[in-house]
């Protein structure tokens, strides 16, 4: 790429620009900011942001990830929370063995481990389904363009 | 020249060649602030979990559960599941909207000057208590350790200061993250090592194990009488409930928030997003990070029960002290050569975290103050801000080494919990709220970041960490810094700081409209969630 708008993608063009000189290149200002530096005000027309927002597809996408991204979180924290919680309100409780000396304090501190690391692996998966859908979007606005 | 002090010049000595080597590869900002966003998803899962291992977990929470059994195991739990706040919430929006810091996400559509100069504050002020805690550990672990060969606590604190100086400066981010590469897979290695012979003493019969964990007999402090007591059960250190005193359950709930929700807002985690291509391999970063975090956590209880059981808390307690539990239990396991080896590894995990947050001071110094704040955006000259970079990671050395040499005598346990605490009450507020809400503005992030700093930084100034009355003859680190009863009980402000720091981005939001912050949510929200436009 080359001339004085190397960096910056054409406009109207929705898709990132793989390979871009973003600052790879030096950070000198002397010629056009590269599409990153740049704040949301001089970008703004860089893509169709509200077009992209009102894509029936885009809504889909955001109501996903809410689905599933706030019960999760809700999910974690309230399990993770719930160990000093039983520690604190009901310590008898929580020094009862379960396996030898082992007690149940121990075991719960240990299934959060587990619960971290399951949650963690159904996140990728599920980051799987949002990504196919991000393509999608992206597929269908270049569509749109005439396979620009 | 002792064995210890010769693992420490062979360390030394490859990670000045992987400096030197990366010296010749970074001439720009990308490279000097973000390796070229070029690492692969295990490369920088590993340089994630290499800057959270700290000396903090290494030899602090081994310590902690040497001393106080499973409560000190609770530190463990917090750092792993803090992760999925990680996971979930900010990683791949911060990717894919910002560029080399937190500050570049919520510039995005709010005023950028007052904004940024909030987020470099409140990143110095995190990165500082971070790194005098790792500095004043690496200076007592070098004296301890190197004693014979006549190394003081000074010249050792000036020799971790420069060495570090050394990597960020000429290295930048390449050089620290392959520093923290190595340091972490030889503490992994280390840590795995010295659990198998912590087992294999007890015939590797997990029952003999447990049953020896929950029999430890320890000399009381306060009584001087011999005691034993159930290692597996809580509230050895947290004593009291929730509405009790010493308030411990509650204390217990103010830290455990801390951690959930602090290693979110933690800046040198925050700036490793950008180092990686992308949202996925971030998003994959994080998930490597975990299992080799969690890995490390649940095997801290077989060095902690390991020292407690095996080489006694009376013994840990005269010879150097809680943070030596872990080099004590190699020396005991496997003679003075093991000793060395994971006294050098301490060594490297001090050195490396210590570089990390130097990186992520002074790039946000540089990015977000100088250049967007005092520049206003424009460079005067080619690779200016590389250049103030390299100045502030010079300057912020030796700041450190000074107030680590001062505060000498600081008990360094309290830094890093302050350092989350802060975190949490005044980075992961307004980085929520710039993601998730449109009336979100400028107002709402300069008082809330305000607000979640002084919070948490007063509440810690009034807290027993630094209030209470010794007895008469106490010195050096046991001693609190202000003679007086504490005015607040808790060791930890998350509890209250945390919620405040999120009402005063909340109220200060409330103050006004900005139609330009609400008019380019669209913009952001599309790009947090497509990558569009993302910086590759």
């Amino acid at each position: 790429m080359a001339g004085a708008n190397a960096g910056r993608p054409a406009r109207r063009d929705l898709t990132p620009v793989v390979g871009a000189p973003t600052d790879v290149s030096p950070v000198g200002r002397s010629g056009v900011k590269p599409a990153h530096e740049q704040t949301a005000q001089e970008d703004r027309d860089m893509a169709a942001w509200d077009e992209v927002a009102a894509m029936t597809e885009f809504r889909q996408l955001v109501a996903a990830k809410i689905r599933f991204i706030v019960p999760a979180t809700i999910f974690f924290l309230v399990y993770y929370l719930l160990l000093p919680l039983l520690v604190g309100l009901a310590p008898d409780l929580m020094k009862t063995k379960i396996l030898g000396q082992v007690n149940l304090a121990y075991l719960f501190a240990l299934s959060q481990f587990i619960m971290a690391w399951i949650l963690a692996f159904i996140y990728l998966r599920q980051a799987g389904v949002f990504d196919d859908m991000v393509r999608g979007i992206i597929a269908k606005l270049r569509a749109a363009r005439g396979g620009q | 020249m002792s064995i210890a002090l010769i693992m420490f010049v062979i360390f030394i000595a490859i990670t000045l060649g992987i400096t030197y080597w990366a010296a010749r590869q970074s001439t720009n900002s990308a490279a000097f602030f973000a390796a070229n966003r070029q690492l692969t998803a295990w490369q920088n899962g590993i340089a994630v979990s290499g800057d959270y291992m700290s000396a903090a977990s290494f030899l602090g929470i081994a310590g902690l559960i040497a001393f106080n059994g499973y409560d000190g195991f609770m530190y463990s739990v917090g750092f792993l599941v803090a992760y999925l706040t990680v996971l979930l919430i900010v990683a791949e929006p911060l990717r894919n909207a910002g560029k080399y810091t937190m500050a570049d996400v919520l510039a995005y559509r709010l005023q950028a000057r007052p904004v940024r100069s909030m987020a470099a504050l409140s990143t110095l002020t995190v990165s500082t208590f971070y790194m005098i805690a790792q500095m004043i550990g690496a200076g007592t672990l070098v004296t301890l350790l190197l004693s014979s060969s006549g190394i003081k606590y000074e010249a050792a604190v000036i020799g971790v200061g420069i060495l570090m100086i050394v990597y960020v400066v000429f290295g930048g981010m390449l050089a620290t993250t392959w520093v923290q590469i190595i340091k972490a897979i030889l503490l992994m290695g280390g840590t795995i090592i010295l659990s198998i012979m912590v087992l294999g003493n007890y015939g590797f019969d997990l029952g003999r194990f447990f049953d020896a964990v929950s029999h430890v007999q320890y000399t009381d402090a306060t009584t001087h009488a011999l005691v034993t007591k159930n290692f597996l059960e809580p509230g050895l250190l947290y004593k009291g409930g929730f509405f009790t005193k010493p308030y411990g359950g509650l204390d217990l709930l103010s830290l455990g928030l801390a951690l959930v929700l602090g290693t979110a807002g933690l800046p040198h985690i925050l700036v490793r997003f950008y180092t990686v291509p992308n949202a996925k391999t971030a998003r994959i970063s994080i998930v490597w990070a975990m299992l080799i975090i969690g890995f490390f956590y649940i095997l801290t209880t077989f060095l902690g029960w390991g020292a407690a059981t095996l080489v006694g808390r009376d013994f840990i307690a005269k010879n150097g002290g809680t943070n030596m539990a872990a080099p004590l239990l190699a020396q005991k396991l496997g003679g003075e050569v093991f000793f060395a080896f994971i006294s050098a590894i301490a060594f490297a995990t001090i050195l490396a975290v210590v570089a990390g947050l130097t990186i992520s001071a002074s790039t946000s110094f540089a990015h977000d103050f100088w250049t967007n704040v005092v520049r206003r955006g424009k460079e005067q000259t080619k690779d200016e801000e590389v250049r103030v970079a390299r100045i502030a990671a010079f300057v912020v050395g030796l700041v450190s080494i000074a107030l680590a040499l001062a505060l000498k005598d600081l008990n360094v346990a309290f830094l890093v919990g302050l350092a989350f605490a802060v975190a949490a009450s005044a980075n992961l507020p307004v980085i929520v709220f710039s993601l998730f809400w449109k009336r979100f503005n400028t107002n709402g992030a300069v008082i809330g970041i305000a607000t979640g700093l002084i919070a948490s930084l007063v509440l810690i100034i009034i807290s027993p960490s630094i209030m209470g009355i010794d007895p008469a003859g106490t010195a050096g680190a046991a001693r609190h810094l202000i003679q007086a009863n504490a005015i607040f009980p808790l060791n930890n402000p998350g509890i209250v700081s945390i919620p405040l720091g999120f009402l005063g981005a909340y109220l200060g939001t409330l103050l006004g409209r900005e139609p330009s912050a609400e008019a380019q949510f669209t913009e952001l929200n599309v790009r947090a969630n497509t990558g569009l436009g993302a910086e590759v």
